[in-house]
Order: C-alpha cells, then structure tokens, then sequence
C-alpha cells in the first residue's frame, strides 16, 4: 500500500528525514516509536502533503501512484487520514457541519452518493457514542474548548466517519487517561481490516497493549534504525532508546 | 435568497403590470451640480414647496462643508459636478441589449449566488423595462400592510400623502447639516423608503427592499426614514447589488430611524455592490450615514454584511435617548482586492440604564484594508449605562490590514464599557486541517470564515442568513493561495 524509499525532506531548510525506507502493506498496523524531535511527527506532515515540509529526495508510492505528486485535499479523498498531535479549533465552524462537509468531500471522490440529513445524523450520532462522546459536542466548534482528550477522541471520531485506507495517528494516546484509551485503542481496532493500514506514532508501549501491531518500527535522526515486532517495543520501554545508537555505532 | 428574489420579482413584475413608470419621461439629468439641479429634482417630484426651501438650505450649507479626510481610506477627489442627479426609468434600447453583451465573470457570480435568469439580466443592467434607478418600486404587499395600519411607500410618496410625518420626523435624526454626505443627500435625495408602524402594532411581515444602481455616472443618493410609534416593532431588510461598472460610482445615503417608547427597528443590510476589479478600477464609493434614536425602552438592532463596494464609509449609530433604551450593532464586512472599508459605529448614551452591544467582524483578504472604527458616548446623565464591545479581526494572507479605532467618551462615572479586540490569521493549521480531510482550499476558507461570522450571521433573518453566508463563498474566491 504505501512504499516509502531514500525519503529525505527539509523543514526551513533544515535536513530532518535522512533516507527512510518503509513499506507497509494493507492489513498491517505499524507503530512508529522514537526520541522526541526525530521526524516521527515530520514523516506524518510529509505523507500528508503539508505546506513548508519539502521532499528533496526519495520517493512515495502510495496505492501504486506517486503520492507526492498530489495535494493534500487530493490524499485525504485517496483515504490518506492524518490524526493530529496536536487538533486545532475551527471557531463558529460546527462540528457536525465540519464532519458533513468532509464525508461528502471524501464519498463524492469515491463515487459514493452523499447521505441524507437524517443518514448522517444517525451515522455521526452513533460513531460519537461508540467513542463515549455525548452528541451535543456534535453541535460545538471544531475542537472549539474541548479537553485534550476530546479532541483526540474528535480525531478518531472523523476517522471512523471517512473509514481510510491508510490511517497516520500522531501521538493519539498523548495524555489520555487509562479509560480514554481503551476507548481510542477500541475505535482503531475497530478500523482494522485486511484493505487498510494504520501508522501509529507513539512514545508508550501502553497503547501497543491494547492496539498490538505487526511492526514496531524506531525513527531516530531521521531514519529507521531498528525494526522489529511487538517485542521491539517491550525494549525499547526497558532500555530506552540510548543502547540502539550505541548499537548502531 | 429565493423569498428574496421572489419578492423583488413581485415587485418588479407588480410595478410593470400598473404601468406605474408610463408617465414619467425616461431621461436622466446632465451632470453638474447647482440650485438649478436641486429645484429641477424637486419639481420633477412634485415637491411642496416646504421641501423644496428645506432642500435648498441644505444645498447652501453643504457648500459651506467640507469633504472629511479623516477616513482611513484612500481615493481621488471627486468631482461632484461630473455626477448626473437624476436618472428616471430607462427606455429599453439603452444600455446591454442582451446578456451576450455582459461581462461573462459577472454572470458566472449570479449564477452562483442562485439568481433566475431574467433577474440576472435586470441586474447586469440588461435594458429591460423592469430596471429602475432612483425611483422606487410599489409593493404588492402595500394593502396587506395598510390593513395593520403600516405605511411602507417611497418616501417621494410619503411627502404627498403623509406630509405631516415627513415635516415632523425628515432630518429630525440626520440635520444636513450632520455632515458632508448627508448634506449633500438633503439637498439631491431621489428616493427611498418610508415606514411608518402605529402604536402597538407588529408589522406582519418583514419590509424588504432592493435598492440597485443601474444608470451610468448617476449617483444614488436615498433617503430612508422609518417611524416606529410606541410599543410598535418592525424588522427592515436592504439588500444591495449593482453590476459591474468601469467608472466609479458615488453612493449617499441617509437612513433615519425613531423608535419611539417601548418600539423595536430591527435593520439589517447585506451589501454587495460591485467592489471594483482586482486592480482597483470600477466599483462604488459607499458614504452612508445611518442613524436611529431610540426613546425609553425602545430598541434599535443595526445588522449588515458588506462584502462590496470599492470604499465604504458607514456608521449606523444608535442615540439612546431614553431610559432603559437598548441599541445594538452587529457587523460583518469583508473587504478583498483593492477594496477599503472604514466602518463601524456610534452608541450615544444619554439616558439612565441604557445598553449597548457592538460585535464587529472585520475581514481581509488580498490587498484589502478593513478599519473599525466605534464611539461609544456616555452621557453626564446616563446613569448605570453600560456598552459592550466585541471587535474581531481576520485577515487572509498577509499583505492586507486591519485596524480597530475605538473612541470612548464617559462622562458617568457609574457606567460600564467594556472593550475586547482581536485579530486572527485564516491559520495554515486551519486550512491544513480542513485539507486534510478532503475540503477544497476555497471551500474550506469560506467554512472558517463563516464560523469567524456566526455570531453575526445569527441576529439576520433566516434567507438573509443564508444569502450572506453564500456571498461571503463567493466574493472569497480566489482569495486564497
Ligand atoms: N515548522 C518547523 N520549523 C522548524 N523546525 C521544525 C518544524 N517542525 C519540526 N521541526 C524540527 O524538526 C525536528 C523533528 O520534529 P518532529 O518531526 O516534530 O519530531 P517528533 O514528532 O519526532 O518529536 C525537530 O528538531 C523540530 O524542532
Ligand atoms: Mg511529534
């Protein structure tokens, strides 16, 4: 699904990914681990195409097609979804009014027809009790005064309504309490299936509990330094990330 | 949209019917600007002659006036001898003979905006007979309304049939000698709107009118005065469009409102006059006084989205006379391209527990230079006063400005005003987000925009809720990027 090779790419001009190679294939869940500022959240910015991250070498094939040669509207219709480390608010801008345009932007590119008024409130009623989100903070601004853990839980919210094919979650499991977990980790799983692929980006072996993935990857200096399984990741929370640079050496 | 357009088809269609334009010569006055232009006006309305003295001193001091630079907007000196005064009903012959003449990018606009086809010609300036400058159109609702007892007719009307409410209420709010455009509009006023709502009444319906500027170099120049007599409420809704023009067009008017004891006057105002092209050229020049007073315990609500014009110079204010008297201002103007507006508003507390509330949303794209600017008075004698106001900017991109002048007199030591301002960037994190998940760049400027709008957007009756929410998508375009 997603072939990522010799990827090099500069934030103002500043040499962030160095030659990562990946690829991941449909029905796999990769996680995505490593020390803070070493591209985790710079390889999601470039996968989704956003301004100010330039690709100065290396290639994307996402689906067979060149995924650098489209926009970032153009990915999210493809079924790329990025879910935000950090979520920004859309003042005045409801969330149910947000969630209706983006569903009919992503179903119109898939051919599919809109859904009814009725549909969609069914639809965006039931996802929300699912994540254990009162439907009236249907009705407030995007992300508008919601708590850290609302907005991520938003996220997974407008994942499971556009139902990806290839899903990047940033750092989702940062800062939420042991309950908000198990339900953010409960909307993943429930989005994996043999078509689609998910990235997880994260610092915590916790939610690899929860959601167990099939590759544990460690991005350091801009590159992938060690993969391996799930027990990668039991290391790594042992030993940290120090012994694989020293190994490295 | 549509209810309005309806309307304004009845209207269209309901004047032609009564031939209503038949006796009047179509022809529009040469240029130039002296007695001889402010008595041919009156005469050609039939004026008494009260008026006509009245129109004159206001002609001979507006001659004493001078034109006010303190604005923060920029254009040349007009020439107000180069502007026609008076332009009647066109024969058909004049102007576009067909849409095939009109500029295709205006029509792309209506067409957007959901207007029918014929109307779209009558507002391209197309020479169909329903078109018409400075006369007013007659409604078809004018019989349902007098049964509630509710004048609604152009104000030249009023002057033959209500003579006694017009001598006691014209220039009682806005004197000519308020200010330069308003003297200049007493002196040359076409024509306009009059309501007058009687003592306790609820006007049936919305009072709806679509002032439209068709005619070449003629400069617009209505007069609007709506009475509310006690306990009485009445909500009035102007919607403005004018095609698209190569020269710059100069707009004046005056609007007066009175809401006597314990009356409402809802106003609002979605403004779309063409705003000039990218470069600057073309467009209106919008230099408008609005004022109401409100005695006790009345109420006076100034709405109005503006998204055109090439200048705009606007102020609806309230002067809260009596006590407990309530005025509120809610506006959203959206200036792009070359286009400038200086607007805002003025609450003039006088009396005891009177309150104000301003919310102004101010928007630039582009080039575009957007200033509010906001008095807010307290009077020695207004007593536990209280004014609040909410003053947000949004700029897109980043080679337009914003600027917020808020004046604050108090004179009361007991009153409350409070001030809040901001100033926020369409974020890249915003539009990155609403990219992210599928929207298109211009569709997801307009949805921030509009959120940054609701507050506004909300205190507008439901269609006009809709219309500014539909302009505001398309006068955005091509904004972005
Ligand atoms: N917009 C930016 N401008 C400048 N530097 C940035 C920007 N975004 C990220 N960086 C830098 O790029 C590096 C990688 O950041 P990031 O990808 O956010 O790391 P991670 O998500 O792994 O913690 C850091 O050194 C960070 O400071
Ligand atoms: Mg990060």
């Amino acid at each position: 699904m997603l072939k990522i090779a010799n990827l090099h790419a500069t934030v103002a001009d500043t040499p962030i990914l160095k030659g990562l190679n990946l690829e991941i294939n449909a029905g796999e869940v990769h996680a995505i681990m490593g020390p803070n500022g070493s591209g985790k959240s710079t390889l999601a910015a470039v996968l989704a195409g956003r301004d100010g991250y330039e690709v100065t070498a290396g290639s994307i094939e996402y689906q067979g097609r060149d995924l650098l040669a489209l926009a970032v509207e153009e990915r999210a219709r493809a079924g790329v979804f990025l879910a935000f480390q950090y979520p920004v608010e859309i003042p005045g801008v409801s969330n149910m009014e947000f969630l209706r345009a983006s569903l009919e932007a992503v179903r119109s590119h898939r051919g599919e027809p809109n859904l009814s008024a009725v549909e969609f409130m069914k639809l965006a009623r039931a996802t929300s009790q699912q994540l254990q989100l009162d439907p009236e903070f249907l009705k407030r601004g995007v992300n508008e005064g919601f708590s850290g853990g609302e907005k991520k839980r938003n996220e997974i919210l407008q994942m499971l309504l556009l139902q990806p094919n290839l899903a990047i979650l940033d750092e989702t499991d940062s800062g939420l309490d042991i309950d908000a977990l198990q339900v953010v980790a409960d909307g993943v799983n429930a989005l994996r299936s043999p078509e689609r692929a998910i990235i997880m980006v994260t610092h915590y072996q916790r939610l690899l509990d929860y959601v167990v993935p099939d590759y544990v990857h460690v991005l350091a200096d801009g590159c992938i330094l060690r993969s391996g399984g799930p027990e990668l990741a039991l290391e790594l929370e042992a030993k940290g990330y120090g012994w694989l640079r020293d190994d490295a050496a | 949209m549509s209810k309005n357009l309806g309307q304004l088809d009845r209207m269209v269609h309901g004047a032609y019917e009564a031939g209503w334009t038949t006796d009047i010569e179509s022809d529009t006055l040469a240029p130039g600007l002296n007695e001889d232009t402010v008595r041919f006006i009156s005469a050609r309305k039939q004026e008494p002659d009260w008026l006509l003295q009245w129109r004159l001193k206001a002609f001979r001091h507006w001659q004493t006036m001078v034109h006010p630079e303190w604005a923060h907007v920029h254009y040349p000196a007009i020439d107000y001898q180069s502007i026609s005064y008076y332009s009647a009903p066109r024969r058909p012959g004049d102007g576009p003979q067909s849409l095939d003449e009109v500029d295709p990018e205006l029509l792309r606009t209506y067409e957007k905006l959901g207007i029918p086809l014929h109307e779209r010609a009558a507002l391209a300036g197309v020479a169909v007979d329903a078109v018409f400058d400075s006369v007013s159109v007659v409604t078809t609702f004018k019989e349902k309304l007098g049964e509630a007892g509710v004048i609604f007719c152009p104000i030249s009307e009023a002057v033959r049939e209500h003579p006694e409410l017009i001598r006691k209420y014209l220039g009682s709010v806005v004197p000519f000698r308020d200010n330069f455009f308003a003297g200049l509009n007493s002196a040359v006023f076409s024509d306009g709107s009059f309501v007058y709502v009687p003592k306790g009444v609820r006007c049936p319906m919305e009072l709806s009118t679509y002032f439209r500027i068709n005619a070449r170099n003629t400069g617009q120049f209505e007069r609007t005065l709506i009475v509310a007599d006690e306990g009485s409420h009445v909500s009035y809704l102007e919607g403005c469009t004018a095609p698209q023009r190569d020269e710059n067009q100069l707009h004046a008017a005056v609007v007066e409102l009175i809401a006597l004891k314990g009356a409402e006057i809802k106003y609002s105002t979605v403004q779309n006059w063409y705003p000039g092209d990218a470069d600057g050229r073309g467009g209106i020049y919008n230099f408008v006084t609005k004022r109401g007073i409100a005695h006790a315990n009345a109420k006076i609500s100034w709405t109005q989205v503006e998204t055109g014009s090439a200048i705009t110079w606007k102020y609806p204010s309230v002067i809260l006379q009596g006590d407990n008297a309530v005025g509120e201002f809610y506006s959203v103007a959206l200036t792009r391209g070359m286009q400038q507006a200086d607007t805002g508003t003025k609450m003039v507390h006088v009396g005891r527990n009177t309150r104000s509330t301003i919310v102004s949303k101010g928007i630039s794209a582009m080039r575009a230079e957007n200033a509010y600017r906001g008095l807010v008075h307290i009077g020695a004698g207004a007593d536990n006063a209280r004014n609040h106001t909410q003053c947000d900017s949004l700029l897109i991109g980043d080679r337009c400005g914003a600027h917020t002048f808020p004046y604050i007199e108090s004179r009361n030591p007991s009153a409350t005003v409070e001030h809040e301002a901001t100033t926020s960037k369409v974020g890249d994190d915003q539009l990155f987000l609403c990219r992210q998940r599928g929207l298109d760049p211009e569709k997801a400027v307009s949805m921030i925009v509009n959120g940054f709008c609701k507050q506004v957007f909300r205190e507008l009756p439901m269609e006009f809720a809709v219309e500014a929410g539909k302009l505001l998508e398309v006068s955005l375009e091509g904004a972005v990027g």
